[in-house]
């Protein structure tokens, strides 16, 4: 089952001299074709201004093409009569949890969702609690949310994006502001609604060692797809994600410089265990 | 130049509800020429702390000393002060305003009382100490890159000519390369002029690889205060306080544990490349 889905994806949009008079149009999207199927752990790498959050805004109707097409859940997000049921299939979380928190009390912040897509109010309370209870913030249902850290209020604009009940979450940089613990909660967090509750998830990130688990890793340019593949085989060509302005985790780069250096290792190891099982391998075996 | 700190404490809204100990007994000194690291989890007092070095917070106890001037003192000049400690908050950019890059830059130095003329050289010294390319000068600063606007808007700070730079997060948002431009510029900055740079990172590894000395802020108070390979030695305490080491530090201490012959204390891939390589030749 395909759970996003693009066609020759085109975005333009309109600019402007001062005047405000039209001198151009810019192309953030160009020609975009991807695929991610229900229950996969997509990762969307690219520098700023590579079209990459252009994309994330086309998957839940934010944005729509100018040219081809982009289907979440089967739905064609340019049709208007789709647009409530679009965004109800996939949620999206962005980067300042601060802009995104309405509520006074964490338990009411998450419920505006459901409430608003008329849900009744014993189901929301449900929801509410359920949400609350996956993203490891239950108790803290009674708080005002702006006494949480950064990496607690994400998982509270997460836990309200889940109140909605989407098939599939689109995080944009969740990470981007908050401290190691709270990208470690985030992340843990993401990958814990993944296995238990089966939804599709989508990370935009600038955190290379975030994508790792991805089933599949997408890298823009320059509103175009420039690499696909698992993170292995992306992260092994170090190179070519450098000239797109990316890196590769730490430890990925420590093994490629022993490597370089003649220890004989393996490519594309992204997880520390993995190379220090490697290296204990190679103490043995000299 | 030189900031000491001497018991220093901050609490927030006294005698209200709200009251809340930011600083707790701060003593530290920061010597000309330094580049210092910050860390500390969300809500730590890292900013709470920053903003006290130019003044911009008034302690509530304690002492804060500029170049050996408490800067408490009746009269003393803190327009001054902050012309000479040049604070960049987090997304600078934001508070980019003018029409163009260069009128931006100069608006500080305009402050200053400084000629147009003197304005723009200070405003092109910025620019070029920041690696910000000549023909986007005279560009809206809304239509430059992430990376470009936060130049722009550090350029800012730096015409100033600031005897002391404090980041607040320079990095938060960009990508890696985006990342490195900027912290290298900014090492190179602090080579080329000897400016005090106190940089505020929530990035072990930018830390770990640019700066010569961390603090270490948790719940107010001061943790650790020493060389990079010192305090990433409490990898353990610094888990429990929201933080962590870099991850090549994590890979040292498993393979030590494993039983190789490597010394546990890299903080970057160089030296962890380096260590490993010196224990297989061994």
């Amino acid at each position: 089952m395909k759970m996003v889905q693009s066609e020759k994806l085109i975005f333009e949009y309109e600019k402007r001299d001062e005047e405000g008079n039209v001198i151009g149009m810019n192309r953030a999207i160009d020609g975009v074709d991807i695929d991610i199927s229900e229950g996969d752990f997509v990762a969307i790498l690219g520098h700023n201004g590579s079209g990459k959050s252009t994309l994330a805004k086309h998957m839940n109707a934010i944005l729509v093409p100018s040219g081809g097409t982009m289907w979440v859940d089967g739905r064609d997000t340019k049709d208007p009569l789709e647009l409530w049921n679009v965004r109800q299939s996939a949620g999206m979380v962005f980067q300042n949890p601060d802009n995104q928190i309405i509520g006074t009390v964490v338990e009411e912040d998450v419920g505006f969702g459901p409430e608003n897509l008329g849900v009744p109010t014993d189901e929301i309370w449900k929801r509410v609690e359920d949400s609350l209870k996956s993203v490891g913030m239950l108790e803290y249902r009674s708080n005002s949310p702006n006494k949480l850290s950064g990496g607690q209020k994400q998982r509270v604009a997460i836990a309200g994006v889940l109140a909605m009940e989407p098939k599939c979450i689109v995080l944009d940089e969740p990470t981007a502001m908050l401290d190691p613990n709270g990208r470690k909660e985030v992340i843990r967090t993401v990958q814990e609604l993944r296995r238990r509750k089966k939804v599709t998830v989508i990370l935009i990130t600038h955190y290379m060692e975030e994508v790792i688990d991805a089933d599949h890793v997408y890298v823009m340019d320059n509103g175009h797809i420039v690499m696909h593949g698992n993170p292995r085989e992306i992260f092994s060509r170090v190179e070519e994600l450098k000239r797109y302005r990316l890196d590769v985790p730490q430890v990925t780069m420590l093994a490629e410089e022993l490597r370089q250096n003649g220890l004989q290792l393996p490519s594309g190891i992204l997880k520390t265990e993995e190379l220090v099982e490697a290296l204990c391998q190679l103490n043995w075996n000299t | 130049m030189s900031i000491k700190l001497e018991h220093l404490n901050y609490i927030y809204s006294p005698g209200t509800a709200f009251e809340k100990q930011a600083l707790k007994d701060i003593s530290l000194e920061i010597s000309q020429g330094e580049f210092v690291g910050i860390i500390g989890h969300t809500g730590s007092g890292k900013s709470t702390l920053i903003q006290h070095f130019n003044g911009l917070i008034k302690a509530t106890a304690g002492a804060l000393y500029y170049n050996g001037e408490n800067i408490y003192e009746e009269g003393y000049n803190m327009r001054e002060l902050r012309s000479q400690v040049g604070l960049v908050f987090q997304y600078p950019e934001h508070q980019l305003f003018e029409a163009d890059v260069l009128s931006d830059v100069c608006f500080g130095p305009k402050n200053q009382g400084l000629s147009q003329e003197e304005c723009e050289r200070r405003a092109k010294e910025a620019l070029d100490l920041v690696g910000f390319p000549e023909k986007y000068y005279q560009q809206s600063p809304f239509e430059l890159s992430g990376g470009q606007k936060r130049r722009a808007a550090i350029a800012g700070v730096l015409a100033m000519r600031p005897g002391v730079l404090v980041l607040d997060e320079p990095t938060a948002g960009l990508d890696p390369k985006g990342r490195d431009e900027i912290l290298n510029q900014v090492e190179h900055l602090h080579k080329s002029t000897n400016m005090t740079v106190i940089l505020v990172s929530h990035s072990m590894e930018d830390i770990a690889r640019h700066v010569d000395r961390i603090i270490v802020m948790n719940r107010g108070e001061k943790m650790f205060d020493g060389r990079p390979k010192e305090v990433f030695a409490h990898y353990r305490e610094l888990e429990e306080v929201g933080l962590a080491a870099p991850q090549v530090t994590y890979i040292m201490h498993a393979l030590k544990a494993r039983g190789l012959d490597v010394r546990t204390d890299a903080t970057t891939v160089e030296e962890a490349a380096k260590e490993i390589i010196r224990s297989f030749h061994d």
